[in-house]
């Protein structure tokens, strides 16, 4: 006996969408066992993390101001992700988006108002979409694999973060902390439930999943971006430039990620500290995969992550296991998800003696 | 192995076959690939099988050198029932192969590639000298000291026969070996195949050339669709009898008007060239030519020479230097991209379907969208329609004949055939001034090449100019008004098919390359070939 791998003559579509709720549900039961051997209890650390973030009705609101910059960068990385282009330095492009804004917000002093919020947000989008542009210039002038340079990028941006917040733009008030500081209440994003913490920035976040879903199902930049990522040389036939492709993905995915990380700043954490890069442009690339590289579902599965960012808290003062767990949680998601990967274009066989097998395959 | 050339002379042995197959059969998911095969080869007979690609010759030869098991039937070498688990195995037997693909490293002479393919290990020196031994035998002239890099594909088929010539073979099997061969380099082959027979060595010689196999063959075997359809002789029979048993229908024409004029020029090419790009690219020098409408252009050559380059050039994807280099019904299109030169008329169909001309894991109707986009207007305010481009897919499915599940089928999910009829419908429907197309009928069957013939005829008919490309001088015999030779990225002059003569013609492909003083006369049998 021997496991074969035929390829299918379409990609499976059940398989498309089982393979990342497979996933999910192989994380918590992995978990389970790794927790029960290191004798925490298992089902109580799986069920916080994943449960009751979503049953108690007081978390839905930490959920949402999570997913809201998961689900905005990860938007960006899909695009880039379907054209073969891979951003792995989404949380450069987010620090330098917030810095941005920051520096907006400070160059105005206590004034605030639409028209200001607007501009940070702009300048946020901006810095992002700069600090995306920077690999897509080498990628296409040098042949400089957007991977690393854009993955470099990241400690870059918080180095600049670390200049800035301990150097100029340091909070006088701020006891000699490193930090900015605190936004006026101007320029700070609307909240839209009264007593929650659920901001504008959030209504963004469930819009922009639907735009995206136009853009790529529906356009012809969306078209070429599948084009490039699928077959170059098709690409170049059809009269898609390869170059401009690279160029708008990173682009537009550090746009998105500069906002992401604006939106943050005026909406939820208002001023910038050490601890402000807190990994949402690592994690969001799990939520592209996870939601396979679709816009929808970038937003269930980003929501899925907040789950556990916010279910990781939960944990720690139940069952007292350390807020880190919840990485890891993420990170075997995202290796089922690759691991599963293969199901969708092949199917698994199990085949005995080549003569009998044969036999069975001539009969179906 | 002890000297080179000892073959058995018929009649020595047993009057039992060489090689003799009864019922073979194999399957693989989904299809029987070869249905209770029988044939016999006699000791040096030039056994030819026949069939078209997916008839499963591929599958038969497979399992005869050892690279994989029957699932039922008998193999008889010599009458004895075999086994042959592995190509060593079949090596070790007398059976030699030389595929249509070589395996050579271009960075290695022909003596390190031959000592590499070898069996037992035998000292460089005495190698050679076998080698040259060999080479002398059949009169195959080649320096064992020569890197491979710089050889003509016929001069790398030789290192293959002499690979495995050095074997003392009673049975050689040779897949395709003439497709991408000058007629010079025909000759050559068939004059050390002859003798080779002639010394009692049995021949399993795979094509599709029916003509050669009349010149060549004593017995050909004709498959289809996985099984035996006729075992025959080929000097009795005719071409067009030996295709009709191969494709098992009765083989169309192609239907011409007798009175053509060509009147308007639709495409000029004035002294385009464009350098090289990469190791392995060939830079095109001075191209010019032109067509005119109703007028079939034929570009002949052998693979390699700049064909893909000029291609690209032509179709836009590699921009030239010169706007006037080209241009199509008198505007100057050579600085335009793609999208650009196929609002002009430009359609262009690439050799490689997959990938190239097509994007495999899109459906039809998305494929659609790749070059039809702006010429039927399926694009409006940067979104693409929803209806247009299935309902063209479905159009071009139904006018082509293609053989999908409809539109939203996969393109990788079809044949070879029927995806090149998808994509030659997508182009003739969108009724193109100029259509290029490289290499229509590669890999294709004869129902779909005749078919995919048809259509350029009749594209022809309507006032369009087309360009077609290929390594098969047959097919542009067939097909084309005039002609001429592309070699090492130079065109040369222009002929009409009327009067071409098949001799310069292959002089011109390059004749046999790397001894240009080498006159070969070229015979009646592989004249009567094309």
């Amino acid at each position: 006996m021997r496991i074969k791998l035929e390829k299918r003559l379409n990609p499976s579509v059940f398989m498309l969408v089982a393979t990342p709720i497979a996933s999910v549900l192989l994380t918590m039961l992995i978990g389970l066992i790794v927790f029960d051997a290191l004798g925490i209890d298992g089902i109580r650390a799986v069920t916080d993390i994943f449960f009751t973030p979503l049953l108690a009705a007081y978390k839905w609101q930490d959920v949402a101001v999570k997913a809201a910059p998961l689900v905005i960068i990860a938007l960006g990385i899909s695009l880039g992700n379907r054209a073969q282009v891979w951003n792995i330095g989404a949380e450069g492009q987010y620090i330098i988006g917030a810095l941005a804004a920051a520096g907006v917000a400070m160059a105005f002093g206590t004034t605030g108002g639409f028209f200001v919020i607007t501009l940070m947000i702009a300048a946020g989008v901006l810095g992002g979409a700069f600090w995306g542009a920077i690999p897509a210039w080498l990628r296409v002038n040098y042949r400089v694999n957007e991977i690393l340079s854009s993955l470099m990028l990241t400690y870059v941006a918080i180095q600049v973060l670390g200049y800035l917040i301990g150097g100029p733009w340091k909070d006088p008030n701020g006891r000699n902390f490193p930090q900015t500081a605190p936004l006026a209440p101007d320029q700070t994003l609307p909240i839209l439930f009264p007593g929650t913490t659920i901001h504008l920035g959030v209504a963004i976040a469930f819009v922009l999943p639907f735009v995206f879903w136009v853009l790529t199902a529906r356009s012809v930049f969306g078209f070429q971006i599948r084009v490039v990522g699928s077959a170059p040389d098709a690409a170049r036939h059809g009269g898609f430039n390869t170059r401009q492709t690279i160029w708008m993905t990173l682009v537009i995915s550090g746009a998105m990620a500069g906002l992401a990380g604006a939106l943050e700043l005026s909406g939820a954490l208002r001023n910038i500290n050490l601890g402000f890069p807190s990994g949402y442009g690592f994690t969001a690339i799990i939520v592209a995969f996870l939601g396979r590289l679709h816009p929808i579902g970038c937003l269930i599965a980003g929501i899925v992550l907040a789950v556990t960012y916010v279910g990781g808290q939960v944990a720690q003062t139940s069952v007292h296991i350390p807020n880190s767990t919840a990485g890891i949680f993420q990170a075997m998601m995202l290796f089922f998800i690759l691991a599963s990967d293969i199901f969708v274009r092949y199917r698994v066989r199990l085949v005995g003696r080549p003569g009998k097998a044969a036999a069975v395959e001539a009969g179906e | 192995m002890t000297k080179p050339m000892t073959h058995e002379t018929p009649g020595t042995t047993s009057d039992a076959p060489r090689l003799e197959l009864i019922g073979i059969s194999k399957s693989f998911p989904g299809v029987l690939a070869n249905d209770n095969i029988s044939l016999s080869v006699q000791p040096g007979e030039i056994h030819a099988l026949l069939g078209e690609n997916g008839a499963g010759k591929s599958t038969l030869v497979k399992m005869i050198y050892g690279i994989m098991p029957q699932d039922a039937g008998e193999m008889r070498w010599n009458g004895q029932p075999i086994t042959i688990s592995n190509p060593k195995a079949a090596r070790r037997l007398g059976i030699g192969m030389v595929f249509q693909h070589f395996s050579l490293f271009e960075a290695m002479t022909v003596l390190e590639n031959i000592a590499l393919g070898m069996d037992a290990k035998i000292p460089a020196r005495d190698l050679e000298a076998r080698i040259v031994e060999v080479m002398k035998h059949y009169g195959l002239n080649l320096d064992p000291q020569r890197i491979v890099s710089t050889l003509s594909v016929g001069e790398r088929q030789r290192i293959e026969i002499v690979r495995a010539l050095l074997l003392n073979p009673k049975m050689l099997i040779m897949d395709e070996p003439t497709s991408v061969l000058t007629p010079q380099e025909v000759e050559q082959l068939f004059v050390v195949l002859r003798q080779l027979a002639g010394e009692g060595c049995s021949i399993l010689y795979i094509s599709h050339k029916l003509r050669e196999i009349k010149a060549l063959c004593s017995t050909a075997t004709i498959l289809r669709a996985g099984r035996v359809v006729e075992t025959c002789d080929p000097a009795v029979e005719t071409s067009r009898s030996m295709a009709e048993m191969m494709i098992g229908g009765s083989l169309k024409d192609i239907e011409r008007g007798s009175q053509r004029s060509f009147d308007r020029q639709r495409l000029a090419v004035q002294n385009l060239s464009v350098p090289g790009e990469g190791p392995f690219g060939v830079a095109l020098k001075n191209i010019s030519f032109q067509a005119r409408s109703g007028e079939i252009f034929g570009i002949a050559g052998v693979a390699g020479n700049g064909q893909n380059e000029l291609l690209l050039a032509l179709s836009g994807e590699t921009p030239c230097e010169s706007a006037e280099a080209i241009t199509i019904d008198g505007v100057a299109v050579g600085t335009l991209g793609a999208k650009e030169r196929r609002l002009k008329g430009v359609a262009t169909v690439p050799e490689e379907r997959n990938g190239h001309a097509a994007v495999p894991d899109f459906s039809l109707s998305d494929n659609t969208v790749l070059t039809a986009r702006d010429r039927l207007g399926m694009v409006q305010a940067g979104l693409i329609g929803r209806g247009a481009p299935r309902r063209y897919a479905s159009s071009v499915i139904e006018t082509f004949d293609v053989k999908a599940t409809g539109p939203g089928a996969m393109a990788e999910s079809l044949s070879g055939g029927n995806l090149q009829k998808y994509i030659m419908g997508r182009e003739i429907m969108q009724k193109p001034a100029v259509l290029i197309v490289s290499q229509p009928t590669w890999g294709v069957d004869a129902g779909a090449a005749a078919a995919i013939h048809q259509s350029l005829v009749d594209l022809a008919a309507t006032g369009s100019a087309i360009v077609v490309i290929s390594q098969d001088l047959d097919e542009l015999l067939a097909l084309c008004d005039t002609l001429a030779v592309i070699n090492l990225g130079s065109l040369s002059r222009i002929m009409n098919v009327a009067d071409a003569d098949i001799e310069e013609i292959g002089l011109l492909m390059g004749g046999v390359h790397g001894d240009p003083d080498t006159k070969i006369k070229i015979s009646e049998d592989v004249i009567n070939a094309y």
